[in-house]
C-alpha cells in the first residue's frame, strides 16, 4: 500500500454566495490545481463530495461538469455522497485511490450551494437522509441534537453554559480565518439569550446554511517532493471510515457516536498513534454538542468530561489541545459536501505552517467528519513535516 | 383479525425486537415475527421542543426518544422509538408514556420526499396521567 501526500490545497470563501455549485467547485479546483503547480490534465482521478446538487439546484453530474471546466479530461471522475460526511468519505476515496495505486495524481473537490434556499427547505433536504418512521414525524437534525443535548446534560450533569462556550471559541477563531462565514465574536450572555432552535438548544448552537467548497490534491508521497518543497505538503498516516445505525434512537448510548469511536481507531492504528498524539483537531460541530461527544469518542477526553475541558480552556486556541482553528463549521459555515474537505484543509494549512493568526504549534492533526447524526464518520490522521 | 392499527415491531430468531423493522435481523438473524408496541407503556429517554420545523410539520413540534416495557421475559437490546408527543402534552426525562395514533403525522407532499414512498399515519406518545 502507498503512503499518501496532500500535494496542495484551496477553499472558497464560504458564506453566501452569487455562483452556483458548478462555479464553486471550478473556483476551489482551479485554485488547487494552481497551488501545487499541475493541470487538469495530469489528474488520473477526479473526485467530487457532494451531498445534494440536484435537490438543491437540479444539476446533476457534477463530477463531468468540473472536469469540463478544469479541462481534466480523461480523468476517472465520480460523486461522493454520503450526505454531510461526503467530504471525509471523498477524502477516503482520493486517499484509496493512491494508495492502492490506480491513481498516481487525485484531485478531491467538495461544494455545495445552499443559502439560495428557505431554512425549511435546506432543512428538508438534509432531513430527508432519516429514516421513513422518523421523517414522517418531523424529525430535523437539529432535534436530533437538542434531544441529545438534553441527554448529555442530565447523564453528565453538565451545565448549560458549557455548550454555550464551544460557540464562543470558535466564533472566537473564526475572526482570523478569511474563508469563514461568520468573521464576528459572541459572547455567553448572546448565546444563551438566542431564540429556542430545538430546546434546549439555541440558534447559536448550530451552524449556519452555506454555500462554499474546498479541494485536496494527491500523490504517493514518495514523489511528493517532485512537486512541492519537504515542508509544504502533509502525509496522511491513518484513517478509517464506520457507519452507525440508520434510526438514531437504536443506539445502546446515545451521547456515544460508535462511528467516531470505530473510525478513529482504524486510523490511530494504522498511524500507529494515539489521541494524545494530536496537536489539533477539526471536530464536526454542526451543532454544540458535536463537540463535547467527538471529542470523547475520540479518546481525547474521558465521557462525559468533554465538557470541562472547554470549560477549562483546554480545546482554545491556545490550550493543549487546540479544536477548531478553523472556525468550525459553527462560525466558518458548513456546505454540507466541502465541510470534511475543508476540515482537512485546515489542518493541511496547520501542518504546513500556512494559517495566519491561526498558525498553531502542531506536527500531527486529526480531521473527524460526520454525517447524518453520527450515522457515518470519517477520521483522518495527518503529520507535516516541517 | 382486528383492524385497529399496529404500531409494528420485528422479532427476530436470536429472540431480539426492533423498531422499525430491518429486513436482516441483528447478525444475520431472521424475522420470525411481529410485536405490536401499541398498547405498551414507554418511558421518555429524552425529548426537545423543535420550533425551527420542516415544510408541512406541526410547529413547535414536540418530540421524544422513548424506551419500550418489554416485561421481564425479554433479554435483547432495549427496544426503542422516536415520534411525536401529543398536541399541547410536556414531558420529562423518566416519564411514562402509552402511544396513541395519528392518521397524518405530517403533511404528506409538503416536503421533499415522494407522498407515495412511505407512509404518514403513526403514533404519537402521551404522558400516563
Amino acid at each position: 500500500m502507498e503512503r499518501v501526500a496532500i500535494i496542495g490545497a484551496s477553499m472558497t470563501r464560504f458564506g453566501e454566495r452569487d455562483g452556483w455549485v458548478r462555479d464553486l467547485l471550478a473556483e476551489a479546483g482551479e485554485a488547487c490545481l494552481r497551488d501545487a503547480g499541475v493541470a487538469g490534465s495530469d489528474l488520473d482521478h477526479l473526485y467530487v463530495s457532494n451531498m445534494a446538487s440536484g435537490e438543491f439546484e437540479g444539476q446533476t453530474g457534477v463530477p463531468n461538469a468540473l472536469a469540463h471546466d478544469l479541462n481534466a479530461m480523461p480523468a476517472y471522475t465520480a460523486r461522493i455522497d454520503q450526505t454531510s460526511s461526503s467530504g471525509g468519505a471523498g477524502v477516503y476515496a482520493a486517499w484509496q485511490s493512491v494508495a492502492s495505486g490506480a491513481s498516481d495524481l487525485t484531485m478531491l473537490v467538495g461544494g455545495e450551494k445552499m443559502t439560495h434556499r428557505t431554512t425549511a427547505e435546506a432543512t428538508d433536504v438534509i432531513a430527508s437522509l432519516t429514516h421513513p418512521a422518523e421523517y414522517k414525524h418531523g424529525v430535523t437534525l437539529p432535534s436530533f441534537a437538542g434531544m441529545t443535548a438534553r441527554l448529555y446534560l442530565d447523564t453528565y450533569d453538565a451545565p448549560r453554559e458549557s455548550l454555550g462556550k464551544v460557540a464562543v471559541k470558535n466564533h472566537r477563531n473564526g475572526v482570523d480565518n478569511p474563508h469563514a462565514q461568520f468573521r464576528k465574536e459572541v459572547d455567553l450572555e448572546t448565546v444563551l439569550e438566542s431564540p429556542i432552535v430545538a430546546d434546549p438548544l439555541r440558534l447559536y448552537d448550530f451552524c449556519p446554511i452555506t454555500d462554499g467548497s474546498a479541494a485536496l490534491l494527491f500523490c504517493p508521497a514518495d514523489v511528493a517532493e517532485e512537486y512541492v518543497p519537504k515542508d509544504d505538503y502533509v502525509t496522511i498516516e491513518g484513517i478509517g471510515g464506520a457507519t452507525d445505525t440508520h434510526v438514531v434512537h437504536e443506539r445502546a448510548d446515545p451521547t456515544t457516536m460508535g462511528g467516531v469511536a470505530d473510525s478513529s481507531d482504524d486510523a490511530y492504528e494504522m498511524a500507529g498513534l494515539g489521541p494524545d498524539d494530536v496537536d489539533v483537531a477539526e471536530l464536526h460541530d454542526m451543532f454544540t454538542i458535536l463537540e463535547f461527544l467527538q471529542s470523547e469518542d475520540l479518546g481525547f477526553f474521558e465521557k462525559g468530561k468533554g465538557w470541562k475541558a472547554v470549560e477549562e480552556g483546554v480545546t482554545d486556541r491556545d490550550g493543549d489541545l487546540p479544536i477548531n482553528t478553523s472556525g468550525g463549521l459553527k462560525s466558518k459555515g458548513h456546505p454540507l459536501g466541502a465541510s470534511g474537505v475543508a476540515q482537512v484543509y485546515e489542518i493541511f494549512a496547520q501542518l504546513t505552517g500556512q494559517a495566519g493568526d491561526r498558525q498553531v504549534e502542531a506536527d500531527v492533526g486529526l480531521a473527524c467528519n460526520v454525517g447524518g447524526f453520527g450515522n457515518c464518520v470519517t477520521t483522518a490522521v495527518m503529520e507535516g513535516h516541517r | 383479525m382486528s383492524d385497529d392499527p399496529v404500531f409494528e415491531a420485528a422479532e427476530y430468531a436470536s429472540g431480539a425486537v426492533s423498531y422499525p423493522p430491518h429486513p436482516v435481523g441483528p447478525e444475520g438473524t431472521e424475522r420470525v415475527g411481529t410485536v405490536d408496541l401499541s398498547d405498551r407503556e414507554a418511558t421518555v429517554i429524552t425529548w426537545t421542543e423543535s420550533t425551527a420545523t420542516p415544510p408541512g410539520v406541526r410547529q413547535p413540534n414536540t418530540l421524544a426518544i422513548v424506551e419500550f416495557e418489554m416485561g421481564d421475559d425479554y433479554d435483547g437490546p432495549p427496544v426503542r422509538a422516536l415520534g411525536q408527543v401529543v398536541e399541547g402534552e410536556g414531558v420529562e426525562i423518566g416519564d411514562a408514556v402509552t402511544p396513541t395514533y395519528a392518521e397524518e403525522l405530517r403533511e404528506p407532499g409538503a416536503g421533499i420526499r415522494e407522498p407515495a414512498s412511505q407512509d404518514w399515519d403513526g403514533f404519537r406518545f402521551e404522558p400516563v396521567e
